[in-house]
């Protein structure tokens, strides 16, 4: 291995050298609302967006649930979500697999902000809400606070100074999973969440 | 199939279902990519940051891979270096022998592509399951894509819901497309859930934090890089950036010139396999970086332009060869306009030596490429390598289209031109005899196989401007 490694290089390094050159001025937008931006993209890819606020948002949230008949419902223990349904991911992958891949309707994870311009959630998966949380299960709930949606991606990559410290796993989640594979027909929930609902603490 | 593109696209041209679904599909994507890129200061701002950053990384290449490479095993990401498909292939299978794994999900991977990966592990006892539905779809067929965005961008519904009955047990027939779709997501969960390991390509690899970008719709992607205890991603080692700042006018620019997203629904982050502690992600992730001729490619500054591609696909979908005979007929597994350069250039011109000439030079490419890769420019320089080749460094097959006659022609040609006494006589004899010369005649058959051979004039123009009293040549 280390013997392609090294002609690969030498091949590079023998090739003829440039000045690279600089990177030229262009700025992503930004919004006098971003909420309102946020919004307008998100709904555009099938998302749902609801404005809660810290003290409503539990009883809202299963209002909704209830009327997509959602019987077992995936969220961590600190989000304090009290109903019986509720069950923790707080086991391997291994023994919760089969749990996970079709016996869970819905799952609740929070966001580290969303990006305006593209109608992007930011999801940091952790110890609390691992990487499949977000993706398995049919429904798809975020829990986003208004003040953490930045205008554009290279700004919140500043802001939370990402580069400095990148996690074992980052996501942006636009709407749910799609596809257009079948004549550019779009279909939801191909492989992910049918449906993605935001809910937006003010 | 048959042999050359010009047999190829013959057939394709003849084959009106094909041409149906190629026109509407492209048609969609144009108008979409379009609806994108309305504000022409912006898009004009924005794809030269593009092409300054790709050109940027190309310039610090070794420096990066190394930088990348450090950041990565740190990161606890395993980095192997192939130099040919062959050797990539080995690697994974030698990855999955020593995981006993007897079943790989893949994400959607061009890399993968050109390794035929798939048949390699096929034949040493691995299946190679696609998740992506268009991949799923061209697996069920057996076929290869025809798009590198969208595979199965040549079949219709009724294709499709056929191959859903013949494949999928207990599937009726049906042309819905949400059906069609909840049928593969039932199929590929079942999939997911028994794979040993998941493969992936990468659409970015960025230096500075050693992390690997990959972006999608539908979520297999996520679920083939979380999911199994073992992830293998195998990428080109054109596909780093420097910084991961860099990466946010690359992904304004990839979707929207794709599919006319403003973003894909996924954009998905790795830097590191599961960690102690966390609850999935797979043990171990594995990098296999592959050159193939990249870095061959170069050692060229004019070619080495070609390895900016961030494979968006736009310049198949606006190019009026592409959009008539589809992705098969250039017999590669890059087709249009980045695959007439790419595949001449990887497998050789000796090999691939008629996709240059599958242009008619138009443009359209290079006005839509959000890095700017000047594709026109370089197929005039392919043709001119495989007739006549320069000093060095030798693309790859150089000089494997020189004919002695062709190569005296255009000699004669340029002598005839240069020498205005010899340009008198032979204007004058060919105003005579011109006309004798049959359509048929070697060099000429193929010219006017599929056009009308024109017409000498009796007089030369010289003849007819001295009749009108002009004489001062």
């Amino acid at each position: 291995m280390s013997e392609a490694r090294a002609n690969i290089l030498a091949r590079l390094r023998a090739a003829p050298q440039v000045q690279p050159p600089e990177r030229p001025y262009w700025q992503a937008p930004s919004f006098n609302d971003r909420l309102d931006r946020f919004r307008m993209m998100i709904e555009a890819v099938h998302g749902e967006v609801h404005v809660v606020t810290e003290q409503t948002w539990r009883p809202h949230l299963r209002k909704i649930l209830a009327e997509k008949n959602v019987a077992r419902v995936l969220a961590a223990p600190h989000l304090g979500i009290d109903w019986d349904d509720v069950v923790a991911y707080d086991a391997p992958v291994e023994d919760f697999k089969d749990q996970l891949v079709s016996g869970i309707d819905a799952c609740v994870t929070t966001t580290r902000g969303a990006i305006a311009e593209t109608g992007s959630l930011v999801v940091v998966p952790d110890v609390d809400e691992p990487r499949l949380a977000s993706l398995l299960p049919p429904i798809h709930v975020a829990l986003l606070k208004a003040d953490d949606i930045a205008d554009n991606l290279a700004q919140i990559i500043e802001a939370q100074g990402w580069a400095a410290a990148m996690p074992t796993n980052l996501l942006l989640i636009s709407g749910p999973s799609k596809t257009a594979d079948i004549e550019q027909t779009l279909a939801y929930g191909v492989h992910g969440p049918k449906e993605l609902i935001v809910l937006v603490l003010q | 199939m048959a042999a050359d593109f010009s047999t190829r696209a013959h057939d394709a041209l003849n084959n009106p279902q094909l041409r149906a679904n190629f026109r509407r599909a492209m048609d969609g994507l144009m108008t979409k990519r379009a609806a994108q890129f309305e504000d022409k200061d912006n898009w004009t701002a924005l794809r030269a940051k593009g092409a300054a950053i790709k050109a940027r990384a190309l310039a610090q290449l070794p420096d990066l891979l190394e930088e990348f490479e450090q950041k990565a095993i740190a990161n606890g990401i395993t980095v192997h270096w192939a130099e040919t498909t062959a050797d990539a292939n080995r690697i994974v299978l030698e990855i999955l022998t020593a995981h006993g794994a007897k079943k790989v999900i893949k994400g959607k991977s061009m890399v993968s592509e050109e390794m035929h990966l798939n048949a390699h592990l096929e034949a040493h006892g691995i299946k190679a399951v696609e998740s992506d539905l268009g991949e799923y779809i061209i697996q069920l067929a057996g076929e290869a894509p025809s798009h590198i965005v969208m595979p199965c961008i040549h079949k219709n519904k009724g294709e499709i819901a056929q191959l859903f009955t013949d494949n999928i047990e207990n599937q009726p027939y049906t042309e819905d497309v949400d059906a069609l779709t909840a049928a593969a997501r039932q199929v590929l969960r079942r999939e997911f859930a028994s794979a040993d390991a998941g493969l992936s390509g990468a659409n970015f690899l960025v230096a500075e934090t050693g992390s690997l970008v990959l972006i999608e719709n539908e979520g297999n992607g996520r679920l083939s890089t979380t999911l199994p205890p073992l992830h293998i991603a195998v990428a080109g080692i054109e596909k780093l950036v420097e910084k991961l700042d860099d990466v946010a006018p690359l992904l304004a620019l990839l979707p929207r010139s794709a599919t006319g997203q403003a973003i894909t629904t996924y954009v998905n982050m790795i830097t590191s396999p599961r960690k102690s502690g966390e609850q999935d992600g797979p043990r171990q992730v594995h990098l296999v970086l592959l050159d193939n001729g990249r870095s061959r490619v170069y050692a060229d500054e004019q070619l080495r332009d070609t390895l900016r591609c961030i494979r968006c696909g736009a310049c198949m979908n606006h190019c009026p060869v592409y959009s008539r005979v589809g992705g098969h007929t250039y017999g590669s597994v890059y087709p249009g306009p980045i695959g007439k350069i790419l595949t001449p250039q990887l497998a050789g011109l000796d090999c691939a030596g008629d996709l240059p000439h599958a242009s008619t030079l138009c443009n359209a490419c290079v006005e839509v490429c959000p890095v700017q890769i000047p594709i026109a420019d370089i197929l005039v320089r392919l043709r001119t390598e495989a007739a006549e080749p320069s000093a060095s460094p030798a693309v790859k097959g150089a000089g494997s289209g020189h004919s002695a006659v062709e190569s005296a022609v255009w000699k004669g040609w340029q002598a005839m031109y240069a020498n205005p006494a010899a340009y008198k006589v032979g204007t004058k004899a060919l105003s005579v005899v011109g006309n004798l010369i049959p359509a048929a005649a070697p060099l000429l058959k193929q010219w006017t196989s599929v056009r009308t051979k024109p017409k000498f004039a009796a007089k030369t123009l010289h003849q007819l401007a001295r009749e009108k009293g002009y004489d001062n040549e």
